[in-house]
């Protein structure tokens, strides 16, 4: 090849994938800018910490917040222990080609392609019909646990092979038990995918909408308790846009508001794998 | 004179050597002189999945002695190595038979107690495997599952046995700082630290010094040398000229038709000197291997 062609062939690659990047950034761009350019003059105290009135074209998002982050809290204290026992399961009790391995993994696979509406079906009818939650912030959070679950045990799990067998050899040379190679040796070391694993997870609830629609329910007052039916975020901006006249103001504030909380999320997820690697990982 | 032997050496000077006779289990002595053997192998065979890996292994190994296994790769060393404290329990499809005995302890019986047996043999690996926290914990994490929680008491094990190991001044100031901080060379005398802080009766080494630099690997191998006398030592080892240094006894081990097998085991002059086998005679040699 000649040198003129190598340069041509260098330069075009090179182009091609700032492209392609540049045209993956541009929708997060865009969105963003029509989020702050429609909603961020609606934005104010008030409107973050006090009541919808009028069927959500004036007043706040308060028990909308409270209900959403009551749904996550669920949410997440149910996945989380569930989803790093499954993993633990997967990664250090069973060998990559056992049959019980192979079957949970194939079924969690199939898991995270379900559509979320069907999730919210069959939340709908084993959580709030069977075992008689009704609408409720629970039913959702339980829902939506469903969901994050599969992606959660999957990036846990991966975070766990990660690790080097040698460090398990290790511990096992110096007589710990497995139960104490767990929690001392391997939970550190699989932090960080635990972290990936719950931004991920809180990402996916967080923006939720199908599913909670029929189990946690439209009501919008401030929760009493778990089993109070309460709007989440997500909810509430697809009821402001589809169902409220006049109500897309504050729908792209309440946009804006879910945007900022995941930033937030992934902003303090971020911080903390960074400071657990740093201390890990510091140079000689 | 070869690259290892030209580096400098720290040889820890009569202090240290104390100070090791104060922590170390029993009193020092003099090396192979105990008539009944520490550890006894008696047609010892291991097969992963089926497939023989080693086979028929008889030998005695003596209290206190320093005994390197060498071979080409693939002739059943580290095998034999981890059969002695049993993780060879961890690998999946391997089986281990024959008998093999730690005094009057039956290693391979179903009811010996795993944990403990690995309590008294320590190991090393090729590469450090510090753990990812810090050096304080990495000393005491296996005090503490062997149930010393006393601070003084592992306070005073830690630093006498970083001291042992010649890091206490190197790492006084960063006890709590990450493991993996330190060089290659300090994350193996960490390890080395960490296997006798829980006073081990043997110590298996699979290529301690491999991963190295020749300073290091030199500073490592003077530790070793020092536990002559207070542990039973069996260390894996590629390197001829360190076997024939540190070694005692030597046991040759060689691959026929892809299964491991002991071909010699003697002293280490008699090894390097007049070995009885023609194949011992090639590989020392390095006619073969």
């Amino acid at each position: 090849m000649s040198r003129q062609n190598r340069y041509l062939q260098e330069s075009g690659t090179t182009a091609i994938i700032w492209i392609a990047a540049t045209l993956v950034a541009v929708p997060f761009f865009c969105l963003m800018g029509d989020l702050l350019w429609n909603g961020l003059n609606h934005l104010s105290f008030s409107f973050v910490f006090s009541a919808p009135q009028n069927a959500g074209r004036e007043g706040g998002i308060g028990p909308i917040l409270i209900s959403t982050l009551f749904i996550l809290g669920v949410c997440m204290g149910v996945a989380l222990p569930m989803g790093l026992g499954t993993a633990l399961f997967l990664a250090e009790y069973t060998r990559h080609d056992h049959v019980p391995g192979r079957l949970i993994r194939g079924s969690l696979d199939v898991l995270a392609g379900v559509p979320s509406i069907v999730f919210g079906l069959f939340g709908n009818a084993l959580f709030c019909q069977t075992f008689g939650l009704g609408f409720s912030i629970l039913s959702g959070g339980l829902t939506l646990a469903c969901m994050v679950l599969p992606i959660l045990i999957r990036t846990v799990e991966e975070s766990f092979r990660a690790i080097s067998n040698e460090q398990r050899l290790s511990a096992a040379a110096l007589g710990l038990s497995k139960p104490t190679t767990i929690r001392t040796i391997l939970f550190p070391a699989a932090m960080p995918g635990l972290l990936v694993g719950v931004i991920l997870g809180l990402g996916r609830a967080i923006a939720e909408t199908a599913a909670l629609i029929f189990t946690s329910g439209y009501v919008d007052r401030m929760p009493e308790s778990l089993m109070d039916s309460g709007r989440s975020l997500a909810v509430h901006i697809y009821d402001l846009a589809m169902n409220v006249a006049g109500g897309n103001p504050h729908a792209y504030a309440t946009a804006l508001i879910l945007v900022s909380l995941l930033f937030i999320i992934n902003f303090s997820s971020s911080r903390m794998a960074a400071r657990w690697m740093s201390f890990n990982q510091l140079p000689a | 004179m070869d690259v290892v032997q030209s580096t400098p050496r720290i040889i820890p000077d009569p202090e240290e050597r104390s100070g090791l006779r104060a922590w170390l289990p029993y009193p020092s002595t003099e090396p192979c002189s105990d008539p009944v053997p520490h550890i006894r192998a008696k047609n010892l065979s291991i097969a992963y999945q089926g497939h023989q890996a080693l086979r028929n292994v008889t030998l005695e190994i003596h209290r206190g002695c320093i005994t390197a296994l060498v071979g080409p790769s693939g002739c059943g060393k580290t095998s034999f190595l981890t059969s002695l404290n049993r993780l060879t329990d961890l690998i999946p499809g391997c089986q281990v038979s024959g008998n093999l005995h730690m005094h009057e302890l039956d290693v391979l019986a179903p009811t010996t107690d795993v944990l403990q047996l690995r309590r008294t043999v320590g190991m090393i690996f090729q590469k450090p495997t510090v753990f990812p926290f810090s050096i304080r914990k990495n000393l005491e994490l296996p005090l503490r599952e062997h149930g010393t929680y006393d601070r003084t008491l592992l306070a005073s094990a830690m630093e006498k046995v970083l001291q042992q190991v010649g890091l206490w001044d190197e790492v006084k100031d960063r006890l709590d700082h990450p493991a993996q901080a330190l060089s290659g060379g300090q994350q193996q005398r960490l390890c080395l630290a960490r296997a006798l802080v829980l006073a081990p009766d043997v110590l298996l080494l699979d290529e301690p010094c491999s991963a190295l630099d020749p300073l290091s690997s030199g500073i490592v191998e003077d530790l070793i040398v020092t536990l002559r006398g207070y542990v039973t030592v069996i260390i894996v080892t590629h390197n001829l000229a360190q076997a024939r240094r540190i070694g005692d006894h030597i046991a040759f081990f060689w691959s026929c038709d892809g299964v491991g097998q002991l071909i010699e085991y003697d002293t280490a002059q008699a090894i390097f000197e007049t070995p009885a086998h023609e194949l011992t005679a090639a590989y020392i040699s390095g006619a073969r291997g």
